[in-house]
């Protein structure tokens, strides 16, 4: 006995889906101290741990090579050398600027961990790894990473 | 490690650019029957067949499958125990691994699976970068191996020829196995030609996206799987380590975390020369810069040393040690998928049964398996036959 199925066509059904969400993050007691440094002073400050002394930034709660809790805040003059970078020329919707742009890490003196960040103010064919920054603040400060615009050349 | 564990079976799709035709569910479903049907194993309460099944799938990848939740039932869940690892494939391996060595389990079953044609990858992996600082100047999976490798090619004279090398390896190594997405015959001015992506990777020397496609396996204590197959493979050392998130607390042209990996896998399995000693390799390179830079980290050569590896002739299939036979990620993996299907290969070499991307007579190999931004999180599993 055989049965007839109707023929199913080749072209599948896609379902589009949506699912936009919004996050509200907390930035923490440190993340809190840090971004409003910069929002009410346009100072970059570092935590320093009493283990390694290392100084870092951006700063966390604790130093996650000695585990234990960091607490002494040190004041960075922002200016720094670049250790790293790369130019973005693909398009993404959750990108802050129109590409082509530039990210650096930033390492700033005094601090022995670097900041990733926009390089503003620059040739894209001319960034070298070494080259001298110094942060460029916006001047409409919200409490944001973002409050620095970008790391322009300094000399 | 107190007894062994064996692989006693494995099974993947052919990786495709968009399996439209296809619900996830039937993308499991496929592999699943698969290694069942080679084993004889059927899903059971009492011991006598698959004790639990492990999924790696990363949540958000799924939108509509979020958590996997509405698919447990295809890998035998329904009713059953059901465990899940959020992360590369490579960690589900890992995990599986110990519920057997802990005498939780004698049999798992395995699966990874993954459509990047139904979600923007880009996207979701923006979203696994911190909130607060590195996601909100837009820092995605894509920039960030981009400062990895302006990092670790600038430190180490390592040339845009040497890293475009590693793609036409892959491509070519893809032509033997009927599986891999990309087998086009590349050259290495073919990929310098590509247009720049994110300096200094340029997108000839990025993974493919989108790539859709799924691998099973089953995982068995000693003492079954020697009933289960006549050609297990075992799991000789697992070792996994995680390192900094924030790109700038790293010292990012170097792989510390993969080589601490490595390192602790490799002390399980006696390793002490891994060039000398393993017969293949199948790493996770979703740039090419990786696999020069992966090579350093799972000791293949010294630091820095990554483009003089390639330039010898040594990772070529017929070198001393070839490094994806299998053309790799290059050629076309999807994401979470990629570190479970680095095993699968291994296993299918270490078994003889690779056809044409065969490495005569393997007896060892490694995987690898990474998750987060620039190699952050590094998972490395020694195999044997």
């Amino acid at each position: 006995m055989s049965h007839h199925l109707p023929e199913i066509s080749d072209e599948p059904v896609i379902a589009e889906v949506i699912a936009h969400t919004n996050f509200l993050v907390s930035t923490g007691a440190t993340g809190t101290r840090f971004l409003k440094e910069i929002r009410d002073n346009k100072k970059i400050m570092g935590l320093k741990c009493p283990g390694c002394s290392k100084v870092h930034v951006p700063p966390r709660l604790h130093c996650p090579t000695c585990f234990v809790k960091m607490t002494e805040w040190v004041e960075l003059s922002g200016k720094g050398s670049l250790t790293s970078y790369t130019v973005v020329r693909y398009q993404e919707p959750y990108m802050p600027k129109e590409p082509p742009y530039a990210y650096g890490v930033i390492q700033m003196d005094g601090a022995d961990t670097g900041l990733a960040h926009f390089l503003g103010e620059v040739d894209l064919d001319k960034i070298k790894i070494g080259m001298r920054l110094e942060p460029v603040f916006k001047e409409e400060r919200e409490g944001s990473i973002l409050d620095i615009d970008y790391f322009k050349p300094s000399s | 490690m107190a007894g062994r564990v064996g692989i006693v079976a494995v099974a993947q799709t052919k990786f495709e650019e968009r399996k439209d035709a296809l619900h996830s569910a039937e993308l499991m479903y496929d592999v699943t029957r698969d290694v069942l049907g080679q084993t004889g194993l059927e899903f059971k309460e009492d011991r006598t067949g698959i004790d639990c099944t492990t999924v790696a799938y990363f949540d958000l990848f799924g939108g509509p499958a979020g958590s996997h939740m509405h698919l447990g039932y295809i890998v035998g869940a329904y009713e059953r125990e059901d465990e899940r690892v959020t992360s590369d494939g490579a960690l589900a391996v890992y995990y599986a691994a110990m519920q057997i060595l802990s005498g939780h389990c004698d049999v798992v079953l395995l699966l990874s699976h993954n459509k990047e044609s139904q979600c923007q990858k880009n996207q979701i992996e923006w979203v696994g970068m911190d909130p607060v600082y590195q996601r909100r100047v837009g820092i995605d999976f894509v920039s960030a191996a981009a400062l990895q490798a302006m990092r670790y090619t600038t430190k180490y004279g390592i040339t845009p020829e040497q890293c475009a090398k590693v793609v036409v390896k892959s491509r070519k190594n893809a032509g033997n196995n009927p599986n891999a997405m990309c087998c086009d015959s590349l050259t290495v001015d073919d990929v310098l030609r590509s247009a720049m992506l994110c300096d200094p990777i340029r997108i000839q020397e990025a993974k493919p996206v989108p790539v859709d496609g799924a691998c099973a396996l089953i995982l068995a204590c000693e003492e079954k799987a020697k009933k289960i197959t006549d050609k297990p493979v075992w799991i000789t050392g697992l070792g996994t380590c995680y390192d900094h998130h924030e790109l700038g607390w790293r010292e990012l042209a170097d792989c510390g975390a993969l080589a601490t990996a490595a390192q602790r896998a490799y002390k399980m399995a006696g390793i002490k020369e891994p060039l000398k000693e393993f017969d293949l390799a199948e790493v996770s390179e979703q740039y090419s810069y990786q696999e020069l830079l992966w090579s350093e980290g799972l000791g293949f050569c010294g630091k820095g040393e990554g483009g003089k590896l390639i330039d010898s002739g040594k990772t070529q299939m017929g070198g001393e040690l070839p490094i994806n036979p299998s053309g790799g990620i290059l050629s076309g993996l999807p994401v979470c998928v990629a570190g479970m299907q680095r095993v699968v290969e291994c296993v299918l070499q270490l078994r003889g049964e690779a056809g044409a991307r065969q490495v005569p007579g393997a007896k060892k190999a490694v995987a690898q398996g990474v998750d987060g931004p620039a190699g952050q999180l590094q998972c490395v599993i020694t195999l044997e036959n």
